[in-house]
């Protein structure tokens, strides 16, 4: 089964991740296979699909968490900007500050508001009061947090709500100034307001950075996302495919799999 | 005679049970409490015993016991503390990380008079550090070893995945994610291990009586020998030489283990608290 692949944008924009010929193994289970997708620059891509459809996992290829989960095997290829993120030499450290991530359980350090968003520059080197001081308010004022934790920078990040919280590890990530940012899901755990913000973060951010969203609320693909990609997982225990993949309008009107039509139409998943 | 009355037997007699733990514990203290009071003068905490009878008080066995523990623990906490950073963050799973895990539970199941006797004919004779402190401190971390190590580990995999991956979705590196995150986040429930380790260490007598000897001075010096409070115990109701003083000693003993759980009970609720 080969998936429909749309021209991901006008030819004359550079994709941002080019995939070819995925496969991912989670030991001997074959989790993922033939992913072909262009992430386009500067927009936000949904993954869409039922539990267990392989789309998390495949965000996670995408900044090489994965290689963090032991006994995992990735095949094909992956480049960011034209080049080979699986290639030899390819620091997945270094890949990962370029590529940020956003989970779906809020995750703030157990320390302050400021150490938190400081935590990254200060892992890359930077040590000036002053420097650190403007990056985190930037980055603050960047996740439309900085206004309700300005005068209380020093207090712990888990003191706040589910959503400041999302919104506290967004700057965290913004503060070492990531090309892309994978989102997993990153609204399924907080409040309704809470989603409105981190929905408008969103699009205020594509302008200047490369968003991945992973979902499974068609809704909120339908809202934020350019395009979307839908995977699906046909039986149990075999591989996940990408089924189609195009502009969020052409998937959510007039998808051209009858899988994809299924799905949206609430037949599954 | 239905479900209800099974249902209400059962209930007390859980309620019971659980009760007996109770009751046990207040037994001890109470009858501890009401023949060792009596002694608890600032005399007794402060001053040496003398004359055959051991009047007077139990000082130096309390700098003794406090020294061996302290030392012990500074001996322990750095290896046991690497070694669980080593088993649950870096070592591959497999048969060899459960070999270092088997080993150390049997270790922490040895009996302590065995440790003891092993202490004194490795530390006392073999190494010729006689009976002294140091001896007695050694032979006291190999006794911890394993539970302060068994304790980081469980504290160090208790840091939630999620905050770990946070970190490395920063670019941090795998020692820059333990030493700034995880041993942070660990470090509340690594302290309570630690605190009840202490708490056992200043209780233990079978291996501190073969390898801190029994000598009755205020040891300075870690190569000195000494007497622990539970030494002296032993000596002053074995040979019945002096209830009254073996009564407070064991009433002072009793207070000071259970100042060690109290605080690292409270140390964890606030902890507990602080995540929640």
């Amino acid at each position: 089964m080969t998936a429909d692949i749309a021209p991901a944008a006008s030819a004359a924009d550079a994709p941002k991740f080019t995939v070819r010929d995925l496969e991912f193994y989670y030991g001997d289970f074959h989790a993922l296979t033939g992913i072909n997708i262009d992430v386009r620059d500067n927009a936000v891509t949904a993954f869409i699909g039922p539990s267990g459809c392989g789309k998390s996992t495949f965000l996670r290829c995408l900044n090489r968490m994965n290689d963090l989960i032991p006994g995992t095997r990735v095949e094909g290829t992956i480049t960011l900007d034209g080049a080979d993120i699986y290639g030899p030499g390819v620091d997945p450290v270094d890949l990962r500050r370029r590529v940020g991530m956003i989970f779906q359980q809020p995750n703030p350090f157990p320390m302050s508001i400021y150490d938190n968003v400081a935590f990254g520059p200060r892992l890359h080197g930077v040590k000036k009061k002053d420097e650190l001081d403007e990056i985190v308010e930037q980055a603050l004022v960047r996740a439309n947090l900085w206004k309700e934790v300005k005068d209380i920078l020093g207090r712990g990040g888990l003191t706040l709500s589910g959503g400041q919280q999302q919104r506290l590890c967004i700057a965290r990530v913004l503060a070492v100034q990531p090309d892309v940012l994978l989102m997993d899901e990153p609204c399924s755990a907080i409040d309704p307001t809470s989603v409105q913000k981190v929905e408008d973060l969103m699009a205020e951010l594509k302008s200047s950075v490369t968003i991945i969203i992973v979902t499974h609320n068609m809704q909120q693909a339908a809202r934020v996302s350019g395009e979307t990609a839908f995977f699906l997982q046909e039986k149990q225990g075999e591989a996940a495919e990408l089924i189609e993949f195009g502009r969020t309008a052409e998937i959510f009107t007039s998808p051209r799999d009858r899988r994809t039509e299924d799905y949206i139409t609430g037949r599954f998943g | 005679m239905g479900k209800r009355w099974a249902n209400r037997i059962a209930i007390g007699t859980l309620w019971f049970c659980g009760l007996t733990t109770v009751a046990i514990l207040g037994a001890v203290i109470v009858y501890v409490f009401v023949r060792g009071i009596g002694q608890i003068t600032p005399e007794f905490i402060f001053t040496k015993p003398h004359g055959v009878n051991a009047e007077g008080g139990i000082g130096p066995t309390i700098i003794a016991t406090l020294y061996v523990t302290g030392l012990s623990m500074l001996i322990v906490t750095p290896i046991a503390v690497l070694a669980a950073v080593y088993l649950a963050e870096y070592a591959v799973q497999g048969r060899l990380v459960n070999a270092i895990r088997f080993a150390a539970d049997t270790l922490a199941s040895v009996p302590s008079i065995v440790m003891g006797l092993f202490g004194f004919a490795f530390f006392v004779e073999s190494m010729g550090l006689g009976f002294s402190v140091l001896s007695g401190a050694l032979a006291l971390a190999f006794l911890m070893l394993p539970i302060v190590m068994r304790a980081t580990e469980e504290a160090i995999r208790s840091v939630p995945r999620y905050i770990r991956w946070g970190s490395y979705g920063l670019g941090a590196s795998q020692w820059q994610t333990v030493s700034r995150i995880v041993l942070p986040a660990a470090s509340p429930r690594i302290l309570t291990g630690l605190i009840l380790a202490m708490g056992r260490a200043v209780g233990e007598t079978a291996v501190v009586i073969f390898t801190m000897g029994q000598a009755i001075y205020l040891p300075l010096l870690p190569t000195d020998p000494g007497r622990s409070m539970t030494v002296h115990l032993y000596m002053l109701a074995m040979e019945g030489i002096n209830m009254e003083a073996a009564y407070g000693t064991a009433l002072l003993l009793m207070a000071m283990v259970l100042s060690f759980n109290l605080s690292a009970r409270w140390l964890s609720n606030k902890n507990r608290r602080l995540q929640g």
